[in-house]
């Protein structure tokens, strides 16, 4: 075939386009593990949604951040266990009590976990729960608003690192101890060193209301010192038993990075926690005095409470003989996770070489046949290793960590030590895939991968240790995510984005659920706030010895009163801010000169103070901080301040008086 | 004709890289209203209101409910007076536009402040956009008949 000139110079474009098209469509070389049409897989277009939200633990930030799926984009920060300037949390007078413990008001903490309510074991998009890890809580953020809703304290706790894993319709959201100390009170006063026979593990059953989803402490497990890591809660064919990894089986009080990792295996401790909710009914429990706060925040009167209880109620594993075993498990395992049809068991030793996969079945049936190790541990019956497990997964690689599922009868675990993510089959316990991660990965999360029936298609790994992976930024960088389409056999990298503080764990809901119940405004007439002001009408002052409340409403552009004479030295100025605008997306800010708390960001209908004391006489302006509208600028006023017993009148206007 | 089968492999090869990965065209995607400018009816407004019934004489419990619900969601930026605020006073305000376009533009402002002549022109000597403070449809029309008894009406 002679080709012409024209027609040549085609078929060469033509080859040179294939060519292309494959390097294009191909993974690029060693150098680089992503797929090449990552960004087109990763990329939403000006204007477009993404395909799932992604509520992620923000670790010693104490915060939770929402960020979508497949782009990375941060949305929004909820503050939870730590203050929040911007958002005033734990500054304005409302939201102070939801940072009080029995310690008094804790500014900071390190939230762990996240987990989602759910009915029939899949999200329902009411609410996620949250854990800190430092003085014990646990949290829950309501998703209409993005807002924490409570806070519970948790009674005889050193830890609360295993939580807020939750029962299959969430009947209860579980808190367990990381560290075992003596119960509270002043029993606790004894040598670090007796530790075996005075530390005691506590596990929190923790009840939430089905429509208000209000948190009460229910009952108690107490059981040998143990560190309880991670749990999982059965679901379909194991729906109402509780599985928890333990470690620290050596019972070390001391050097605990050597002394802790001395046995073979450790434990997954297995509970019956419908049994013991029943022996909890019949009043087989024991009250023990406590002291624990319980915080709400209200959504009509836009206020926090917080509550002093005082009570308890616990049951001893070791007095019952049908409420927990334990299943011998190598080495300090991490994750205890339970695949989707509740069948299968995975504990993730993190000094472990292999993965044991239990089986639900055969647990009951060692159970039933009583195929126990001769020798009782502190009291708890130890089922035979071998009566209880499916099968190992042999050569996973280094340091498991932790493990979800997908749709399709696949594992996913993590491997700190040798920074990879391991795919493999849960019922042949083969290994199909392995993927490394930039570095060290901590949790991962498959999207609804803790669920009856896994949403798949993306997997993110949460990396402890990011290095070279972003520009530098001085000593301290960022923790990262990483995200994998796992649609197809192989699991392929397609980005990489940072994270607020330490991502602990996540969890991935389908946009749909929540974008159109998503709240946008706070009716202004169901305000139900004790200073409300209700139009600018109400707008004034009000003195009560050296208390002054100043009742001021925002509106485009302009804050009422603006004007603000006949306040002295030594008053307590309380600025009760009304935001009268009921459209969506329009909050105003408060701030004034010298206030030592922070500024105040007010939502459409709500009404929010900040504590205002005057340390000098003098003219301070104050102003809105969040751009409102083309004369946001002008949008300011002026306190004048007098010395102590100044005669000048309490005067407040805006406009003409 | 060979011409045109070597223009196809290219296209095809080209379309297939850039289909290849792409992720479903129907994610979620911001709504935005299209309407052509000439559709404007300058006098009924933009909304869902074409025709409403005002009675001979002032409905008097409406009309004080209406008060209130201004006094809260409308006062601060306009008098009942002549007298700019804001935005401009609403004395008049009934006899300067239709009924059905007063409830059209407090319920639905955005969208008629780009499209109305007379409201662009307000803008360039307001430059704030009216909020929409999110009125029913009961509000509105409480509130417009506030307004009548504001304009004499009794």
């Amino acid at each position: 075939m002679k080709l012409k000139p024209k027609e040549g110079l085609l078929w060469m474009l033509a080859a040179a386009a294939v060519s292309l098209s494959f390097s294009a469509c191909k993974p690029k070389g060693a150098g680089s593990a992503v797929s090449g049409n990552a960004a087109q897989r990763t990329y939403i277009p000006p204007g477009q949604y993404d395909e799932f939200y992604t509520f992620t633990s923000g670790g010693f930030s104490g915060q939770m951040s929402v960020y979508g799926l497949p782009s990375g984009r941060l949305f929004r920060v909820i503050p939870v266990f730590s203050v929040d300037p911007e958002k005033a949390w734990g500054f304005s007078e409302e939201t102070k009590p939801m940072l009080e413990t029995s310690h008094g008001f804790v500014p900071w903490d390190d939230l762990h976990h996240i987990e989602s309510s759910f009915t029939d074991g899949m999200p329902d998009g009411k609410w996620m729960f949250a854990n800190s890890n430092n003085t014990p809580r646990l949290a829950r953020i309501d998703l209409q608003t993005f807002r924490t809703a409570e806070i519970i304290e948790i009674p005889n706790t050193g830890g609360n690192h295993c939580s807020p894993f939750t029962t299959e319709n969430s009947e209860y959201v579980i808190a367990a101890t990381r560290f075992s100390v003596p119960p509270d009170g002043p029993g606790g006063d004894v040598p670090i060193s007796s530790y075996k026979e005075n530390f005691k593990g506590h596990i929190s059953f923790v009840s939430v209301d089905k429509e208000t989803g209000e948190f009460n402490i229910a009952f108690q497990l107490k059981t040998p010192g143990l560190n309880f890591d991670l749990s999982s809660a059965g679901k379909g064919v194991s729906n109402g038993w509780l599985f928890i990894s333990c470690y620290n089986s050596e019972q070390a009080h001391t050097l605990q990075e050597v002394n802790a990792s001395q046995n073979d295996k450790d434990f997954i401790m297995a509970i019956n926690w419908k049994k013991a909710e029943e022996y909890f009914k019949a009043g087989k429990g024991v009250k023990q005095a406590v002291r624990y706060a319980h915080n709400k925040y209200d959504e009509h009167t836009h206020t926090a409470t917080s509550q002093i209880k005082t009570e308890v109620t616990v049951l001893d594993i070791t007095d019952f003989d049908d409420l927990a075993y334990l299943i011998p498990c190598p080495k300090s395992p991490h994750g205890a996770d339970v695949n989707p049809t509740g069948e299968y068991i995975v504990g993730s030793g993190k000094l472990a070489a292999l993965i044991p996969v239990f089986s639900f079945e055969k647990l009951q049936n060692a159970i039933a046949n009583k195929e126990f190790e001769g020798e009782r541990y502190g009291g708890v019956p130890v089922v035979k290793y071998e009566s209880a497990l499916h099968g190992e997964v042999q050569k996973p690689g280094l340091g498991p960590l932790h493990t979800e599922f997908d749709e399709k009868g696949n594992a996913y675990t993590s491997f700190f030590v040798s920074s990879e993510v391991v795919k493999w089959n849960v019922k042949t316990l083969e290994v199909l895939d392995r993927q490394p991660t930039y570095y060290s990965v901590g949790h991962l999360m498959v999207a609804g991968g803790n669920s009856k029936k896994p949403y798949g298609k993306y997997l993110v790994a949460y990396n402890k240790i990011t290095k070279d992976r972003f520009l530098p930024t001085g000593p301290e960088l960022c923790h990262s995510a990483q995200l994998f389409d796992i649609s197809g056999d192989k699991m392929e990298l397609l980005l990489d984005f940072p994270t607020i503080g330490e991502p602990h764990y996540a969890q991935s809901l389908p946009a749909d659920i929540l974008k159109d119940k998503s709240l946008k405004i706070y009716d202004i007439n169901a305000n139900a706030h004790p200073h409300k002001t209700n139009g600018e009408a109400e707008a004034r002052i009000e003195r009560e010895g050296n208390i002054v409340r100043v009742y001021m409403t925002t509106i485009r552009s302009h804050l009422t009163p603006d004007v603000i004479e006949g306040i002295r030295m030594g008053d307590e100025v309380y600025f009760h801010v009304t935001n009268i605008e009921q459209d969506w997306d329009m909050p105003h800010g408060f701030a004034i000169k010298g206030a030592k708390n922070a500024e105040l960001l007010i939502m459409p209908g709500e009404t929010q103070t900040i504590k205002w004391e005057p340390d000098r006489v003098g003219i301070f302006p104050f102003y809105c901080t969040d751009f409102c509208s083309a004369l946001h600028q002008e949008m300011s006023g002026y306190v004048r301040v007098s010395p102590k017993g100044s005669n000048v009148a309490m005067t407040s206007y805006t406009g003409n008086k | 004709m060979k011409q045109l089968a070597i223009i196809l492999v290219l296209g095809i090869l080209v379309y297939a890289c850039s289909s290849g990965g792409k992720q479903d065209s129907e994610s979620n995607s911001a709504k935005t209203e299209a309407q052509q400018p000439s559709d404007y009816d300058p006098n009924r407004g933009l909304g869902k209101f074409d025709n409403v019934d005002l009675g001979d004489k002032l409905d008097v419990q409406m009309a004080n409910d209406g008060k209130l619900i201004a006094d809260v969601k409308c006062a601060s930026c306009h008098k009942y007076t002549e007298d700019r605020l804001v935005g401009p006073g609403w004395a008049g305000v009934t006899e300067r536009h239709r009924p059905e376009w007063i409830m059209n533009f407090i319920t639905n402002p955005d969208p008629m402040i780009d499209k109305d002549p007379k409201l662009l022109a307000q803008l360039e000597i307001c430059l704030v956009r009216m909020p929409n403070q999110n009125l029913s449809d009961d509000d509105a029309r409480k509130i417009l008949e506030f307004m009548r008894e504001n304009d004499g009406v009794n």
